[in-house]
This record gives C-alpha cells, structure tokens and sequence, in this order.
C-alpha cells in the first residue's frame, strides 16, 4: 500500500521548515515598520503566501501526495480569487 | 397478487440492529437514502401546503384568508423550507445516497459515519426551522433571502431560522465531502471517467459546488446572527459595513446552490431519457464536461441577483455578461437530449414523461432567465412574480419535475415494487397542465408589473391571478393522485425484476431491492459504457 | 460478509476537502476586510496601532511553534516512536493554551478600553475604526474557536494513541488532525499581517 502512507520527513527537514517560518515572520514585522505605501500590504500579503506555502507543502505533505491533491487546491484557490475579484469589480467602481 | 410469506427484501431486512434503531444507526447508504427521502418528501409536502395558503391569499385583492404579516411569514417559510429542506437536498442527499454507489460499483459511500452525521444535521436543521415558526417573536418575515438591514431589524424569529439554514449548510458540505471522496476512490474496477453514468458526473459537479460555495453561505448567516446578538454591524453602513456587500456573500453561495438544486436534476433526465429512447446518450463527453462547465461557470455570475440594489455599473455589465455565459452549457444539455430522442423508439412510461415536461419546462424557465438576466430587462422584471413564475418553472418545474421522473424511475428499483402506471399518467398530465396555467400566469401578471411578496395587489391583476390560484388548485390534485399511486405501489404493487425499464448501468444488474452490500461477495468489473443497451431487455412485471 | 474497507488515502482527501471549505469560510471575512480596507485606509492603520503589536507576534511565534510540535509528532508515530509522539502532542496543546491565555489578556484589555462590538467608545471612533474592530473581533474570535476545536481534537488523538488505537500503522487519524491544526496556523499567518502590522 505504498500509495496509501508516506515515508516519515525526518524530524531535521520539519525544523528547518520552521526556522524559515520564524525568519519569515520576523521580516514581515521588520518589513511592516518601513513605510512603502500601498506596496506594504501586498509586501505582507507576499510573505505571508509564502509562509503557508512552506506549511502547505511540508508540514501538510502535500508535496508526498498525488496530482489530486494538488489539482484541488487550485480549484478551491481559483475560486477564491474568483469570488474576491468579482466582488472588487462592484467595489472598486462603485 | 399473492404475498408470499418469505419475500425477498434485500437491505430492508439485513440489518446488524433491529428494528428502529437499525435505521437510525444504519450506516449503510441505502437507509440513510430512504430517510432522507423520507423527510424531504414531508418537507414538500408541507411547503407545497403554503404554497397553496399563498396562491389562496391572491385569489382576490385585499385580505381574503390572512393579512399582511401572516402572508410575509408564510412566504418565508414556503421559501426556507422549499430551498434548503427540500430542494437543495432533494435529489442529491436522497437519489444520491441511494444510487451512487451501486452506479460506480462500491459497497458503500467513503465516509458512511459522516453519511449519517449529515442526516442528522438535515434533522437538526429542521427542528431549528420549525421552532423558528412557533417561539421567539413569532415566524420570521423576512423572506428566504435574510437581506439586511430588514433581517438584522426585525423582531421576529431570524436567529433561529439562520441557525437552521447554517445546519443544513453543514450538511450539505458533508454530503458533497463525501461524495467528491467516493467518486474519486470507490470506483469499480473498469469503471473509468469515461463510463461513468451521467448522473454520476452531475452528482460530482454538484458535490463541488457544496463544498467549495456553502461556508459561504455559513459565514455569511453567522454574519447576521453577530449582528442581531452582539451588534457587530458588518452591514451597517452607520458602522463602517455595507449592506451590499450582505448580498455579494449571500448570493456568492446561493446562485451557486440553485446549480446545485438543477444539475442532479439534470443528471436524472440524462438516465431516464435514453432508457426510454434505448439510445445511447447523445454527445457523452459534451454532457459530462457541460456539467463540469455548469458548476464553474455558476460561481461567476451571483450578481445578476442585484441589478437593482445599487452596485456599480461596470459590475452590471460583467455580471450581465457572464450571465449568459451560462446559457451555453445548459443549451448544450438541452440540445443533446433532444439529440438523444432523435429516431429513438420512445416509449412512453411515467418517468418518460417526466423527463419530456422536465425539457419543456425547463426551457421555458431558462428562457426566462435570459430575460432577468440581461440588465436593461432585469430592471424592468425585478422582484416581480415574473421572478416568481421563473423560479418555479427552474426549481420546480425543472428540479422539481425531475425529481419526480426520480421517484418513478427508480422507486420500483428499492422497494421492489411497481406503481400502476394509468393513475401515474393522469397525475402526470393534471400537474403539467396545472403547473403551466398558475406559473404562466404568474409570469404574465409579473410583467404587467406585480410585485412579488405583496398579499394585496390593484384590481386590474385580479384575472390572471384567479387563473393562477385555479392552476395551482389542478396541480395540488395531480399532486395528491400522484402521491397515493406511488404509495400504493410501494404497499401493495407487483413485484419486480432486476431490472423493470431495461436499463443498462449498474443498479439494475442488482437485485430489487439491493442487498446490503450493494453486489454479493464479489466486487463487479465493468466492461462497457454505461448506456450500451445491445442485448439489454426489461423484465416483466 | 462486511468487508473491512480502509482508504487511507480517501481520508486524507476527505480532510482536504473539508479544509477547502474552512478557508472558504474565513474568506468571507477576509473578503470584507479587504473591502473595508480599501474604503478607510488611514482609519485602519490608525486602528492597527491600537493592537497591541507583541501580543501579536508572540502569538504567531507560538502557533508556528505548534505547527512544528504537531508535524513532528506525525513523523515521531510514522517511525514507531509512541512516547515522542505522545510528547509532542501534549506540547502542542500546551502551545495551544497558551496562545488563548495570551488571547484572553489581549481581548481583556481591549474590552477594558471599552473596545468591542457595539460599544459607545467604538462607535465615537468613527465608522472605519468600528469596522476594523469588529472585523477583528470576528476574525480572531472564529479563530480562537477553531484553536479551542483543534486542540480538543488533538487531547482525542492523544489518547487514541495512549490506547493504541492510533498505531504506527493506523494513524490516519492523527493525520487528519495534523492537517486541521495546520489550517489554523494558515489563517493565523494571514490574520497576523492583516490586522497587527499595517502601518
Ligand atoms: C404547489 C406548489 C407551489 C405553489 C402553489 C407555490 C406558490 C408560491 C407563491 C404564490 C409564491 C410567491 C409569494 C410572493 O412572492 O408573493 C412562492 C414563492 C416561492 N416559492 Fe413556491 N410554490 C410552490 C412550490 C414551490 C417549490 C416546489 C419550490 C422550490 C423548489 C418553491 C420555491 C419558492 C421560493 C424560493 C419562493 C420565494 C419565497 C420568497 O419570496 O422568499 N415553491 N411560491
């Protein structure tokens, strides 16, 4: 049942993860304290995509699970940006 | 017809538990098919009561049988209860349950424990929404949209009847979950993408439509309920909120969920219609990949429920636009159903004829749809009972009827047993008949410019509205007939072979009714396409 | 004639699945602040000075450190090491705990200078900073909530696998709550920026 599990991500792989997450989070704080103007949210939007992106693919395995699983969270992210960008398309020109 | 004492039963006599409990505990995808079935039969049954109370309100101007606040509180729950306690899990939750795992060859669902649970949820919604009717300040009036600022205002019963729509959002997610996990896992060995039975495919599209767009709906009505308790005034606009965008969230899940209401309704005509023409289904891809179409493109266009509510311009022109976007792939199905019974040899029995009203109704609905949904007619049309009349030939007309081609199709298949079929047919033609005359009215006197949700309306529409209210008389009668035909079928009708219609996907390589694991010891192999009927003949019965 | 079926697999999609909808559902409220973010910008930095920006980071640091407690104890069972993987888990809900503890003094003192939803003070403030407040409270209340869930969820798994019901090679269960508690990091490492950081 090899498809069934995965191999164990050994315990260095997970620590590392995280140090990145905390010098992430850390840059965002830094990086939030500089005044870039409207470029400051999307700096922080940025960071944090990233950030889950590390926690999506290694804590939550998705890199070790099939083309499935990858498949479906594009659909949900698809239709997430589509739900906020039709909303802007009313707010925006209101 | 001679009862025989030891009958063979199938999964109404396997069970681990006894008696009651062998169905309230029953995981099995079956029970829990007939319990929903069941219940939303019940809810029908009640909504189409108020449906008849308001119809009767209209006959003539002025008060006739209840007043202004009873017609506004009668008018929400008909709706409340027509969309989420019947509509919504109508065919997906009951037919669904029951025909999705034979139909792809599996013992059961992926999650039979959350199978349940989600049946419990439908339950627990429906004991909120009936004691939103009696306690509180008195039946919600709000109608079954909840729009702001009115929901966050009245004193009426909103809290409960959000709480009971949350439940059965819930549930519905569940059920969607549990669905996408089954078709992507549980198939046979053999039962590619490509053979998949239509109704499958349109069952998958749904199930995405549940789970990608009903938190939607579930924040939302959270929402409200923080307004009404905490006054957090996310709507507000004297606290910085916008009542507007309550109807982008709202309609964000609930244009999505009318795709939810009709594609399952789809997916039935597309067995019943090529059983009853022996052809195989025109365009199989075409049908399967419109489905796909349907559901995405049904997240796109939410706001052409607005037109009217003061959103910007530009967006009216998109929404307008993607609008008709969606016109292509139902067009494609309609299209290809026709197709289908091009040269067929058509054979006329009660779930055929379903099917053939559900093209013609539905036609007509979506016809009507084109015309709210282009902006410059909408706002001509908005909230009138032209609405109305359009809503009921979709929803009713199309799922609703669909749903009934269900019943008949596939009824005789889990009990056993065969309806008479000349009362099916008089029920059959006293409902198309009467349906046609109270929604066509309704359109007519809509466009003549009556509003939608009034209990009163000037003398002029009193006519049409007659007209309507006779119509919805007729059909509550083919109703009635139809209900004690299938009644008395499933109590005292023939007993009935694997496969009484000659149809050609799984469940009728079963026994009726199937046994508790669905296909003895042995898991089947599929080896052909699921609408390949050489060699396939009906029994009798 | 039961035949024993078991999808590991399955389950786990089924868990994504269900994650999809919880981000669905925070979206709702991520949609309305982006909204409210566009119409009153200078009012929502004004607003974001007023949180208190360490609670806020210290917050994160714990959460992110949960996640990795959590992660670590999936690989601790999947290598058959049952005391680790118990010890993680109850790390993880230690973290847990102190990331409401922490929750609790923040929210406290917020209410103590009269900031809640439907306050008198809130509504003096004017309709931006109303907006950004109770967005937040929401927010972080809807989030507070799925931390208490997901920390109940894991004490459930622990004690599974005290019982050994979650083994090394039946643990889809703890899995699956990995995966949740993950989520609740994910809108976290949303929440923090949005409404600590804006400047
Ligand atoms: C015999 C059957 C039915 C009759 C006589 C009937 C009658 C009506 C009438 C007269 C209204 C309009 C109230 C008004 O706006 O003044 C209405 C509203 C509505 N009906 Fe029906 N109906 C029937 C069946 C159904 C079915 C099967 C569905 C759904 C599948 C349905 C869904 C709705 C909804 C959603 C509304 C809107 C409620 C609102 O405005 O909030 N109805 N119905």
């Amino acid at each position: 049942m090899s498809e069934q599990t995965h191999k164990a991500v050994p315990y260095r792989t997970f620590i590392l993860i995280w140090v990145a997450l905390l010098t992430l989070t850390l840059t965002t704080v830094a990086v939030s304290r500089i005044d870039l103007g409207a470029l400051n949210i999307w700096a922080a939007l940025l960071i944090a995509s990233l950030k889950s992106s590390l926690v999506i693919f290694v804590f939550m395995h998705l890199r070790q699970e099939s083309k499935l699983f990858k498949l479906g969270l594009t659909a949900m992210l698809v239709i997430l940006a589509v739900f906020i960008g039709l909303t802007f398309t009313d707010v925006l020109y209101r | 017809m001679s009862e025989t004492t030891s009958r063979y039963g199938g999964f109404f006599q396997e069970s681990p538990r006894p008696g009651i409990l062998g169905w309230l505990l029953s995981t099995d995808h079956k029970r829990i098919g007939i319990m929903y079935l069941c219940c939303i039969t019940t809810m029908f049954i009640v909504g189409v009561c108020l449906g008849l109370a308001l119809r009767l309100e209209l006959f003539a101007p002025g008060p006739t049988i209840m007043g202004a606040q009873t017609y506004n509180a009668t008018f929400t729950v008909h709706g409340v209860i027509m969309i989420f306690l019947f509509i919504i899990p109508s065919i997906p939750a009951a037919f669904g349950n029951l025909l999705l795992p034979i139909m792809i060859g599996a013992r059961d669902v992926s999650f039979p424990k959350l199978n349940l649970l989600s049946w419990y949820c439908y339950i627990a919604g429906a004991i909120l929404a009936v004691f939103a009717i009696f306690s509180g300040g008195g039946a919600p009036d709000t109608g079954w949209t909840f729009y702001v600022p009115f929901s966050t205002q009245t004193t009426t019963n909103v809290n409960l009847a959000v709480m009971a729509a949350f439940m059965l959002g819930f549930s519905s997610i569940l059920t969607g979950i549990n669905f996408v996990t089954t078709i992507h896992r549980l198939r046979a060995k053999g039962m590619g993408w490509g053979r998949l039975p239509l109704f499958v495919w349109t069952l998958y599209s749904t199930a995405w439509i549940q789970v990608l767009a009903t938190p939607m709906l579930a924040i939302t009505l959270v929402l409200v309920l923080m307004e009404r308790v905490l006054g957090a005034g996310l709507f507000d606009a004297a606290k910085g909120g916008d009542p507007i965008l309550f109807q982008h969230l709202f309609w964000i899940y609930s244009h999505p969920a009318v795709y939810i209401m009709i594609l399952p309704g789809m997916g039935v005509i597309s067995e019943v219609i090529p059983t009853f023409a022996r052809k195989p289904l025109f365009g199989y891809w075409a049908m399967a990949l419109s489905s796909l179409a349907i559901a995405f493109a049904g997240s796109l266009v939410w706001a052409h429920h607005m037109y009217a509510s003061g959103m910007s311009d530009f967006s009216i022109m998109i929404f307008s636009l993607l609008t008709f976007i969606v016109a292509i792939p139902s067009a494609i199905k309609i299209f290809n159903w026709v197709s289908t019974l091009y040269k067929g040899s058509i054979q006329l029995a009660p779930p055929m004829l379903f099917a053939l009203s559900f093209l013609f109704l539905f036609a007509i609905g979506g016809l009507g749809g084109l015309a709210l949904g282009a902006a410059a007619s909408n706002i001509h049309l908005h909230d009138t009972t032209f609405v109305v009349g359009h809503f009921h030939y979709t929803m009713f007309g199309g799922t609703g009827f669909a749903f009934f081609a269900a019943l008949h199709y596939w009824l005789p298949k889990f009990t056993g047993r065969m309806y008479k079929h000349k009362p099916a047919v008089i029920a059959w033609a006293l409902m198309f008949v009467g349906f046609n005359v109270t929604y066509m009215a309704m359109q007519a006197v809509g466009i003549q410019g009556m509003p939608r949700r009034y209990y009163d309306y000037v003398p002029e529409f009193t006519t049409l509205n007659q007209v309507a209210t006779v119509g919805s008389w007729v059909l509550a009668l083919g109703l009635i007939i139809m209900f004690v035909n299938l009644w008395q079928g499933i109590r005292h009708g023939r007993p009935v072979g694997n496969n009484p219609w000659g149809g050609t996907t799984l469940e009728w390589q079963v026994p009726s009714p199937p046994p508790l694991e669905n296909f003895g010891a042995e898991d089947p192999v599929v080896t052909k396409g699921p609408y390949d009927f050489k060699g396939v003949v009906a029994d009798d019965y | 004639m039961t035949i024993e079926h078991r999808d590991d697999t399955g389950a786990r999609f089924g868990m994504w699945l269900f994650l999809y909808t919880e981000v669905i559902l925070f979206s709702g409220l991520f949609i309305l602040y982006a909204i409210s973010l566009s119409k009153f910008p200078e009012q929502f930095s004004a607003a974001s000075h007023k949180l208190n920006i360490y609670f806020g980071t210290v917050n994160t640091l714990v959460l992110l450190t949960s996640s990795l407690t959590f992660a670590l104890a999936v690989s601790a069972i999947q290598m058959g090491r049952k005391k680790q993987c118990l010890r993680f888990c109850w790390a993880t809900i230690g973290l847990a705990v102190v990331f409401l503890i922490n929750k609790y003094f923040e929210w406290s003192a917020e209410i103590a200078h009269g900031i809640y939803p439907g306050s008198e003070t809130l509504a003096e403030m004017g309709p931006g900073i109303t907006s950004f407040f109770n967005l937040y409270y929401l927010t972080t209340g809807l989030h507070g909530l799925h931390v208490l869930i997901g920390a109940t969820l894991i004490a459930v798994v622990a004690v599974l696998t005290v019982k050994d019901r979650v083994t090394s090679d039946r643990y889809t269960l703890l899995e699956n709550s990995a995966l949740y508690w993950h989520l609740v990091d994910l809108v976290w490492i949303f929440v923090f920026p949005l409404y600590y950081l804006i400047l």
